[in-house]
């Protein structure tokens, strides 16, 4: 197969070259953001560095650490390092005490990420040519809107289809000739149960290639995918912090990684307990520098996800490194059909209920193909009633709320009290029993 | 005139009653009657019992949400037409019943209807005026 690129200049530089561009730009980065952005100089100053101690990318290790907490302490747009009138668009995801993660972008920025994430496609072996089927959800969250510039930058035809209402999608394949599906994996086995329903050959669709990311999916997902839709299943990864989709890619070419497009997002890999960056190959906390971000650069992100670099070049002729896909998180985030969910959220959700007391667990399932969420509540005298109607009007509430906040929908299950696992003491807030 | 019931959260998993009922035995408390309302993932347990606050007290010991509630028990005689009369008064003082249950008494002659309203005092003067027995606590746990 002869292998596209979409900047084949860039994307198969020797490593010389494209660590010299990612020196120059971090350089930049690091003096722009410690003169603009007052929580950044503060950091750097009491780290005791400064800008011109960055000489070699190996300085990276002096800068600190940017984390979560550092983006809702400056909410909503603190780490902006542009006036407002610059930036066009803005973004957010949900945040751990249901404020969001707010996310800016230039009209610069919008390009930039344009472009990778036509990498990204080209990357699947999408070309102009393309149907484009894009059932990342638009809105807030990048996903939707992100894959979308990018196909328009590749030239391809993007029908901006986002999630739900799946028998719509499936006649629209049929007769647009969808031929790249954008989706969560999730949804695509949602999707080829739903053509099986329906009677819907997958094999008679142009469905050629499917790019799945935003949620933890297994090599076992990716066959089962595979075989019931009849396609390749490859995997993107992106956070909306960092850029959102199009942060790293993998190609056609191996079944192993993604790449990461590392002229614009620096890698790292730290041990998570000791903030040390680990020798090459080792697992740990992936950390991402901004290289070429405008409004909202980061540097030095811990992203909380658990991931390894592989450093020897792919077949593909790209000289980027690659990640591995993501085997698990640092913290005890959740990732529920696309969304982000914390349990610190649903508590809050519980404590804004009359009556409802902080115990409670979160259990989450695969049930055929979804992620089910179900929030186990303990009901105690204040919110017992011996009438079911009022019962049932206390879960529907919580459900509601939960809906609201965290854009999840769940089951609320009732149980007597103290019957929630405690382990230690501590009561087990989380029981996944996914197996990714 | 109301009668005490005790209501008993239960979750959805086997042997629950079993546990209840035999909490209660051991501590002598006597069932006078019961219901259990249940939905697919809960039921929520009636119980009339000669002993409502010892019953509230053990039954929290052993780790169950209990609550106390008002009913109103009324005699009727155990005989074709008994609950039919009772309701017509019901429905024309318009009273919003939100569950109820029956037992009959040993001697077999009356039955007792249990009543949840959500307006007890209305309930019981507009049960009166039509002429029925409405029974206190004791008289329940006394038949």
């Amino acid at each position: 197969m002869t292998t596209l690129y979409w900047e084949e200049e860039i994307e198969t530089l020797p490593r010389v070259g494209l660590e010299s561009i990612q020196l120059t730009r971090l350089k930049h980065l690091v003096a722009r953001v410690y003169a603009t952005v007052a929580p950044y100089r503060a950091k750097m100053d009491s780290a005791g560095v400064k800008p011109e101690d960055i000489r070699s990318l190996a300085d990276l290790r002096k800068l600190p650490f940017t984390v979560k907490d550092d983006l809702r302490d400056n909410y909503p747009f603190g780490l902006f390092t542009v006036p407002m009138e610059q930036v066009v668009r803005v973004h957010a995801s949900s945040g751990t005490t249901g404020k969001p993660t707010v996310v800016g972008y230039t009209k610069k920025d919008i390009e930039t990420w344009a472009g990778v994430m036509a990498r990204a496609l080209t990357c699947a072996g999408a070309t102009s040519r393309d149907m484009i089927h894009n059932a990342y959800g638009y809105g807030l969250f990048t996903g939707g809107l992100g894959a979308h510039y990018g196909v328009e930058r590749l030239g391809a035809t993007v029908i901006p289809v986002s999630g739900g209402n799946t028998k719509r999608q499936i006649t629209i394949m049929q007769d647009f000739g969808s031929s790249v599906l954008l989706a969560t994996p999730s949804y695509a086995l949602n999707l080829a149960d739903a053509m099986a329903e329906l009677g819907v050959d997958p094999g008679s669709l142009s469905l050629r290639v499917g790019i799945f990311g935003a949620e933890p999916w297994s090599e076992n997902m990716r066959d089962e995918v595979e075989r019931k839709l009849n396609i390749r299943a490859v995997d993107i990864y992106g956070l909306s912090e960092v850029m959102g989709p199009g942060v790293a890619m993998q190609c056609l070419e191996t079944e192993r990684g993604m790449h990461i497009f590392e002229d614009h997002f620096l890698p790292e890999i730290i041990d998570p307990d000791s903030g040390e960056v680990l020798p090459p190959g080792e697992q740990g906390e992936l950390v991402f520098t901004t290289l070429t971000k405008e409004a909202f650069p980061l540097i030095r992100y811990r992203t909380k996800d658990i991931s390894r670099l592989i450093h020897e070049q792919c077949v593909c002729g790209r000289t980027m490194v690659r990640m591995e896909k993501i085997a698990g998180r640092t913290d005890d985030m959740l990732i529920i059909r696309g969304v982000n969910v914390f349990p610190s959220q649903v508590e809050h959700v519980l404590m804004g209920v009359e009556g409802v007391e902080p115990h409670y667990q979160i259990v989450v399932n695969r049930e055929g193909n979804m992620d089910t969420m179900a929030v186990k509540v303990e009901v105690s005298e204040a919110i017992f009633s011996d009438e079911v109607k009022n019962m049932e009007k206390l879960t529907r509430k919580i459900q509601a709320d939960i809906k609201d906040l965290l854009g999840v929908t769940c089951k609320v299950q009732l149980v007597e009290p103290r019957t929630i696992m405690r382990s230690e003491g501590k009561a087990q807030r989380v029981v996944d029993n996914r197996k990714l | 005139m109301h009668v005490e019931q005790i209501a008993v959260f239960l979750e959805n998993k086997s042997g629950r009653l079993a546990e209840i009922t035999a909490t209660l035995a051991y501590h002598d408390i006597n069932i006078r009657a019961l219901s259990v309302a249940d939905t697919a993932d809960f039921g929520i347990l009636r119980l009339i019992v000669d002993d409502v606050e010892k019953a509230k007290k053990v039954l929290k010991e052993n780790g169950f949400t209990v609550g106390i509630t008002k009913v109103v028990a009324v005699e009727v005689a155990d005989r074709s037409g008994g609950l039919a009369s009772v309701l017509q008064t019901i429905e024309q003082e318009r009273l919003n019943v939100e569950y109820m249950y029956a037992f009959v008494n040993k001697s077999g002659e009356n039955a007792v209807l249990v009543f949840r309203f959500d307006d007890v005092d209305r309930a019981i003067t507009a049960l009166r005026r039509d002429g029925f027995t409405i029974l206190s606590g004791d008289q329940v746990c006394a038949l």
